[in-house]
């Protein structure tokens, strides 16, 4: 039987990998809401975060400009893909975004491997994050502490945006219905390549966040955008509040799965899926009728 | 002579695949120094075979095969070297097998959404099954290690021992498989399983309302994809020798993915092309100095083109240059109609077709008896408590200002969305609970507003698969028959075109059809299927005068004592059509009555014109 200190310190990490997958799936889901596309490649975005971080700190031991210029590069990023590949499947087949999305994450990790190597690299925790944390209950690394902190701050900065801007706004009333926005004489198209810049962002910045955590290696994103389909699909297509909800929980069942049997850590977010998709398919948060 | 003939051309892709198969083996071991390579592609095109009639015919695009690749070839590897069975073609028939029913479950989970939500599944799935093989099952199946030692099959007859270890033996097993893989997949493509299966991708809606059991023929042909999957995989490991882990990893679904992308969807040879590009590529780029690290990256540019500028793949773009090249001759387009009145035996054809009806009932007084049905959208009360008694053969027309609820009211009869109260009988029967494909089989069909064809067949296919759907039931597996072999349909379809005035464009695709042809043909489609009770939501929509008026023909000459509900705008046609005639309005019945009790109802002419013009 683990301890409570172990139960707690697990469930806190739960937190800590919660925090970060909701990240990334609110960016997968902002995409997936608004543009109706599938980004097989943010996974890859993710990664590009890190490897952006990796090589910031290597040369100046500055966090805050590794976090600043790894969300602007894959603002940027998200911006020269959304204007040169994606807006051309607007029409096409879901299917075909797929593809192309998915091809494109390959060409990224293939990219960085031949830059890098396809060795794993260490990324140091910045000054003010190393060392432990009393928590009264048990010990906890300084670091994952703030990792909660950081991410929490910037899916607030994305709810401040979603919510309380007119720019957000016209998202929102994208997800809903992009044909209507468009009818009410709101440009939707252009509000697109906004939003997948933004949804890049996220999931760079968690990429930048994460770094520190664990080794990085070209091909790290992909567990990462598995376990964010199981988030949007536990928490709702397009829907941001349960990217963040889904993360959340598919963080602690992966920690405290881990405490009883890592084993079956991966197992059972799938069977947690399952579940969902037979008892409520349109996820926990989801509006009824799509998809 | 000519039968000759016709068998070579019917059976050309076969032999074009027996001779490549046969000849292919000598250059190869010439330039590689082995024909394992070649093996190795057949075994990928196997498990692509499978793979394109998921996603290139049906349109299922699944991330997660590896799960059924992996399974076919783990179960077998397992049996084998556990002693549990020594006999290798049963191994492999038990991985067939275990593959399949695994399949069965994902399937029924998976299959309950279509599109993004399938491709997340299906791919979450297949993460699902390589965690298993890693850690928990890691007792049985190696884990991270795999399992060597696996056994190559042998062929006993009497005295007669042949072993298929080494490279050429294997590749003689891969490359017999292959064969037989391919000639079934092509027979499935050929039957009408296939030509369903075509039809759900190309509008999975209208195949349901013709009677079809779409979700069952999903369900099928995952299980097919997964039986080639797992069979591929069983190949693998008994080449190998070993069975490796990352058979099920997700890069083994995307590899799949990409190869039968690149080779060419839709084509079953495409994927083997694909897997000969992937290969070989990888086998050449790795010699040279740089480009040999950026193999993938290059495989990667090659696959992103590909998918934004040909997206038939390799195999498309050759057979669209063929049919572009001057020995192709293309097709005129002629228009033909009829005019004439049908004959007796035309009548005979398209006659309703007689219900299945329990042979104790009598039967029902109506054809159509629907009970204070009420549907809500939020707050807006589309239909709200509408009866309406139709008895056997009564042209009864619905006419209402927009917004009225008809076509609400046509959807609900038709089973394509559900009444929040009330009761619907068709014949009797209840339908309230049935869904769309169940109503089809009792014997009501509708012609839809906006034309729900299937754009990429031809006129003759879109009418077969009409036909077919009460000819067949909603769902059988008849795969070693050919679609066009039933003589009942095929009668029935030349009579249909004949009467629609489309044999002159028969054998053309639907995409390049006129506006007024395709009306006729969902007209047709919509009587394909020799229904009892006809719904026709809006026919004569967006047609000229003159189209109007042969639309109209059609409708009498082809009514057949059937019961008809009509919802249409033009008044003249109402008038001139209907018995009787209902008039909704916001919800509600306002009237009922023949076309001059409506005519001359006042509470009409309100609702239509406002209270002060009446």
């Amino acid at each position: 039987m683990p301890t409570l200190s172990q139960f707690l310190s697990q469930a806190f990490n739960g937190i800590a990998l919660g925090s970060l997958l909701a990240l990334i799936a609110c960016g997968l889901t902002i995409i997936l809401g608004t543009l109706g596309v599938l980004n097989f490649a943010h996974g890859a975005m993710f990664m590009l975060g890190a490897y952006v971080a990796f090589v910031v700190l290597s040369h100046v031991d500055s966090f805050a400009a590794a976090l600043a210029l790894g969300a602007l590069a894959l603002l940027f990023f998200g911006l020269v893909i959304e204007r040169g590949l994606i807006r051309f499947y607007y029409d096409r087949p879901h299917e075909d975004q797929i593809l192309v999305t998915f091809g494109l994450g390959i060409m990224m990790v293939e990219a960085v491997r031949h830059v890098f190597g396809g060795e794993s690299q260490r990324v140091p925790i910045p000054s003010w994050g190393r060392g432990i944390v009393n928590l009264h209950f048990f010990y906890y690394p300084l670091y994952r502490v703030e990792t909660i902190g950081i991410a929490t701050l910037i899916l607030l900065g994305f709810y401040l945006l979603l919510y309380r801007t007119r720019i957000g706004l016209v998202v929102r009333a994208g997800i809903e219905d992009p044909l209507m926005v468009e009818l009410l004489g709101t440009h939707v198209r252009r509000a697109f390549m906004v939003v997948f810049s933004l949804g890049t962002m996220a999931a760079g910045s968690a990429g930048v966040i994460y770094a520190p955590l664990a080794a990085i290696i070209p091909n790290m994103g992909e567990a990462f955008l598995v376990q964010c389909f199981v988030v949007v699909v536990i928490g709702g297509l397009g829907s941001f509040p349960g990217a963040i909800v889904g993360g959340i929980i598919v963080g602690e069942i992966l920690s405290l799965t881990t405490l009883i049997n890592p084993a079956y850590a991966e197992a059972a977010i799938y069977a947690v899926m399952t579940l969902v998709l037979i008892v409520r398919p349109r996820g926990l948060l989801g509006a009824v009728g799509r998809a | 002579m000519a039968e000759v003939r016709q068998g070579v051309v019917r059976w050309l892709p076969e032999l074009l695949v027996v001779l490549t198969l046969a000849m292919l083996p000598f250059p190869c071991d010439a330039l590689f120094g082995s024909v394992d390579i070649l093996t190795r592609i057949l075994i990928w095109g196997i498990f692509g075979l499978g793979f394109d009639l998921l996603f290139g015919f049906t349109g299922l695009l699944s991330f997660g095969q590896a799960a059924f690749y992996g399974c076919g070839g783990f179960v077998t590897a397992y049996l084998l070297t556990s002693g549990d069975l020594s006999n290798v073609w049963l191994a492999m028939g038990a991985g067939i097998a275990a593959a399949a029913a695994f399949s069965i479950i994902v399937g029924i989970l998976a299959l309950r959404r279509i599109g993004i939500y399938f491709a997340m599944i299906t791919l979450a799935f297949g993460e699902l099954a390589y965690f298993l093989e890693n850690s928990p099952l890691a007792r049985w199946t190696g884990g991270e290690n795999g399992m060597p030692g696996v056994p190559a099959p042998h062929l006993e007859i009497g005295s007669f021992d042949f072993s298929f270890a080494g490279s050429w033996a294997s590749y003689e097993l891969v490359a017999a498989c292959f064969f037989l893989g391919f000639v079934f997949a092509r027979l499935v493509v050929k039957s009408p399983v296939g030509i369903v299966l075509t039809a759900v991708r190309q509008n999975a809606l209208r195949t349901a309302a013709l009677g079809h059991d779409v979700h069952g023929y999903k369900l099928a042909v995952f299980v097919l994809a997964a039986i080639f999957a797992g069979g591929s995989g069983a190949l693998l490991g008994v080449f190998q020798g070993y069975m490796p882990p990352d058979a099920f990893a997700l890069q083994t679904s995307g590899q799949l993915v990409i190869q039968t992308v690149v080779g060419g969807v839709g084509t079953l040879i495409g994927p083997t092309i694909g897997a000969a590009v992937w290969l070989l590529l990888r086998e050449l780029l790795q010699q040279l100095p740089v480009l040999g690290d950026l193999w993938l990256f290059i495989l990667g540019l090659v696959f992103v083109t590909l998918v934004t500028v040909l997206p038939k793949g390799i195999v498309g773009a050759a057979v669209r240059l063929g049919s572009h090249s001057p020995f192709a001759q293309p097709k005129p387009f002629t228009m033909h109609r009829s005019g004439e009145r049908m004959d007796v035996a035309g009548q005979a054809l398209l006659a309703p077709a007689p219900i299945a009806i329990a042979p104790d009932r009598k039967p029902a007084e109506l054809a159509i008896d629907v009970c204070n049905v009420s549907k809500a959208y939020g707050g807006i009360h589309a239909v709200a408590g509408v009866s309406l008694a139709l008895p056997p053969g009564r042209f009864h027309a619905i006419i209402g200002p927009n917004g009225a609820g008809k076509s609400t009211l046509l959807r609900l009869l038709n089973r394509e969305e559900s009444p929040d109260s009330g009761r619907i009988l068709l014949h009797g029967i209840d339908i309230t609970a049935a869904d769309v494909t169940t109503a089809h089989q009792y014997g009501l069909a509708k012609s839809f507003q906006i034309n729900q064809l299937f754009p990429q067949l031809t006129v003759r296919q879109n009418l077969r698969i009409g036909a077919l759907g009460r000819q067949r039931g909603p769902l059988r597996l008849d795969v070693f028959r050919s679609a066009d072999g039933f003589r009942s349909v095929e009668l029935l379809v030349v009579a249909l075109l004949d009467q629609l005035g489309l044999t002159g464009c028969a054998d053309l695709g639907v995409n390049s059809l006129p506006y007024g042809e395709k009306r006729r043909l969902e007209l047709g489609l919509a009587l394909a299927s020799r229904p009892s009770v006809l719904l026709l939501d809006e026919p004569l929509a967006g047609l000229s005068p003159g189209e109007r008026e042969g639309i109209k023909h059609l409708i009498r000459d082809l009514r057949c004592g059937r019961t008809i509900v009509l919802v249409e705008h033009d008044m003249d046609a109402v008038f001139e059509l209907a018995e009787r005639i209902t008039v909704l309005h916001e919800g509600r019945k306002l009237a009922e009555g023949t076309p001059q009790e409506i005519s001359g109802n006042r509470k009409v002419r309100e609702a239509y014109l406002g209270r002060m013009a009446a």
